[in-house]
């Protein structure tokens, strides 16, 4: 059982948290836009993280809480 | 009265600075203001301060600039080739309102030029020194007396109004010995709530930055800093007038070449010319108000100076064009004698009477 | 649940300027993570560099200075020497401020073991101005100023700095890490931290290089520029330890 909480306002939609994620369960979602005109990062299925916060590591912007 | 000793020039510089408070010292060798560092060489260690001799001058100066920011009284010193690479610190030290000091012991130019005194560095010093907007408050000694109460001085301004302080001097007051009292008042340095000492957890954070990116906000500091220069102007302009109350003909010079004036006009005055001098103790801020009081009685006016004509410049403005202006000079590290400012004193007189 | 990662206190609660993918940003968390573990950040003054970095002064927490292009290690000699007992400094630079301009001011920081952290950001080009040939560019790298690929002919080869500074007798500790995976970002993290430990400890001049990269100036997707750090600029500066004196001392005794 884990969470992330994500800061989507300063996500630049870099996409290293997605290729960070050894569940693969992030993407960018293109289908949303933040404040900065980024497509920002998403977890599409929480139940199947792990709480390893290797996203969070990866990310320049320092965008992600990881609880666990 | 305190006793006096016997010092040169560049000792006196340092020897105040130590009395000043002043415990970090970084420089570069140069000829001729050596002596300072050597003196803080010996000297630093055993108070507990710093003496550092840096890679360059450049690198001499940003450690003046590191020090500084962390609140603490700190000064290099260097002579004219030596100035033009501190050029750099000098404006980022403006920029970041920064109080620092520095020496320039004058040595003629321009480039590596020669080692015997000179005053050709006075655009450079009044006029800034680096890029930018800014300026440093000028000091200009003309005893040994005043290289160590100009540097306490010097300090004190400096902390007062968050800007570098220079002191002028050249190879002659840097080299000659003259007995001097350092029995000098000190003020103690003011609170520095901005300098960057650690936050201890305690306030917000501070930042030391000349970067700014907003033009209108880059602007507003540039009116700001020049309303500061317009206080200073106003309260710390510092001069020596000498016979000046009835004279025709009215010497401008600082450092030694007021020194060579004075007996000039002393000859003159036995001659029956009446000569005077205007010594300005701040090349900047420029004392303007003396010159144009002179204007309204003299006939004409003589800029003596160790380069090829830089101060006559700030006399012309001051005087407003109200009487012409001439140039006595030597140059390239040579000093006037006082028969050949006499002679000019004759010549713009229209002869002796 | 217990909170297991979350933006360390020493780093400011900003958005950062910093393009998309550019790695700045990962090791600015790591520094201020370093500062928190240590609980240094109130009496840490970081000086920030001309380049990318240059508003790094915005973005920690503790005191703040900018430095002129290449001067932050004369800087950090006065910040540090101002109160040696009290003042934590690091310099943060990039490969044309810290191996360009000033890197007379690096060595002879290095060589004077001055007692002060520095974070070498080696990311082979300059980023601010929009792309030039830096001092680390890699042969036949094509940047702005090397439209035709870095000649060596021309304009020489690559500087190795902690190749270099580790000819020094001076400095202590000299390590070359990267960030562009989780485990190197955790090797990192170990280097900065030692590179903080070493001036609590009083044992001099540390710096860690940090083979970074630079998406937008590269060309590439962030995703690319991790893997050309792995394929190209590893090769050519390899991770590892420079020097160590305390270990190699404690080796030879």
């Amino acid at each position: 059982m884990a969470k992330l909480t994500f800061k989507t306002d300063n996500c630049k939609g870099c996409s290293l948290c997605v290729y960070a994620c050894p569940k693969g369960i992030l993407q960018i979602a293109t289908d949303k836009i933040n404040k900065k005109g980024h497509h920002p990062a998403e977890c599409i299925d929480m139940e199947k993280c792990i709480g390893c916060a290797s996203c969070a590591m990866m990310c320049p912007d320092c965008i992600i809480k990881v609880e666990r | 009265m305190s006793d006096k000793i016997l010092m040169k020039g560049n000792e006196a510089i340092a020897e105040a600075a130590i009395i000043a408070g002043c415990r970090h010292y970084f420089g570069y060798p140069i000829t001729p203001q050596t002596e300072i560092a050597a003196y803080m060489a010996k000297k630093m260690p055993k108070i507990g301060g710093t003496f550092l001799q840096a890679e360059s001058e450049i690198a001499a100066i940003n450690m003046v600039y590191g020090v500084a920011s962390a609140g603490k009284r700190v000064m290099t010193s260097s002579s004219s080739p030596g100035v033009s690479l501190k050029g750099e610190g000098l404006s980022y030290l403006a920029g970041s309102d920064l109080p620092s000091l520095i020496v320039n012991v004058q040595r003629g130019g321009p480039g590596l030029g020669g080692i015997q005194p000179s005053q050709s560095d006075y655009f450079q010093s009044t006029r800034g020194g680096g890029h930018g907007d800014y300026h440093m408050i000028v000091l200009a000694p003309a005893s040994v007396q005043e290289m160590a109460e100009l540097t306490v001085k010097g300090f004190e301004l400096a902390d007062t109004y968050r800007m570098t302080s220079m002191i002028l001097a050249d190879g002659t007051m840097g080299q000659m010995m003259e007995p001097v009292s350092l029995d000098i008042d000190v003020k103690p340095a003011p609170e520095k709530p901005w300098a960057t000492t650690g936050t201890q957890m305690a306030r917000e954070h501070n930042i030391v930055n000349s970067l700014s990116l907003v033009p209108e906000e880059l602007e507003e500091l540039n009116f700001k800093r020049y309303d500061r220069y317009k206080v200073i102007e106003e309260n710390e302009t510092m001069f020596e007038e000498y016979k000046v109350e009835d004279a025709d003909i009215v010497l401008a010079a600082f450092g030694i070449a007021a020194r060579v004036s004075k007996n000039a006009v002393d000859e003159a005055r036995k001659m029956g010319i009446k000569a005077g001098l205007i010594r300005p103790i701040t090349l900047w801020p420029f004392p303007k108000a003396p010159f144009k009081a002179a204007a309204e009685h003299a006939k004409a006016f003589i800029s003596v100076e160790l380069n090829m004509g830089q101060m006559i410049e700030d006399v012309i403005l001051a005087t407003e064009s109200k009487c012409p202006v001439t140039l006595c000079n030597r140059a390239g590290g040579m000093i006037p004698d006082p028969k050949q400012v006499l002679n000019s004193i004759i010549e713009i007189n229209g002869g002796a009477k | 649940m217990a909170v297991v990662f979350d933006k360390p206190h020493a780093l400011c609660d900003v958005p950062l300027h910093y393009c998309p993918g550019c790695t700045h940003g990962i090791v600015h968390r790591l520094v201020a993570e370093v500062i928190d573990e240590l609980g240094i950040e109130g009496k840490t003054i970081g000086i920030a560099p001309v380049g990318c970095s240059v508003m790094a002064y915005n973005y920690f927490n503790c005191d703040m200075i900018e430095a002129a292009h290449g001067r932050a290690p004369a800087v950090a000699t006065g910040v540090k020497r101002a109160d040696p007992e009290n003042h934590i400094v690091f310099t943060y630079q990039g490969d044309g401020d810290l191996a360009s301009i000033g890197m007379a001011e690096t060595v002879h920081a290095a060589a004077r073991n001055e007692n002060i952290t520095v974070i070498f950001i080696n990311n082979a080009i300059y980023g601010m101005t929009g792309g030039q040939m830096a001092p680390t560019s890699l042969v036949g790298q094509v940047t702005q100023t090397s439209p035709y690929g870095r000649d060596p002919k021309a304009c020489g080869y690559p500087i190795k700095v902690c190749e270099m500074l580790s000819e020094l007798v001076g400095p202590e500790y000299l390590e070359r890490v990267t960030v562009n995976s989780v485990k190197n970002i955790r090797t990192a993290k170990k280097a900065i931290k030692k590179a903080f430990q070493n001036q609590i400890d009083g044992k001099g001049f540390s710096l860690v290089e940090v083979v970074s990269s630079c998406p937008t100036n590269w060309g590439m997707t962030p995703k690319q520029a991790l893997d050309w750090i792995d394929s190209d600029m590893l090769p050519y500066y390899p991770l590892g330890v420079y020097k160590d004196r305390s270990a190699e001392q404690k080796e030879a005794e």
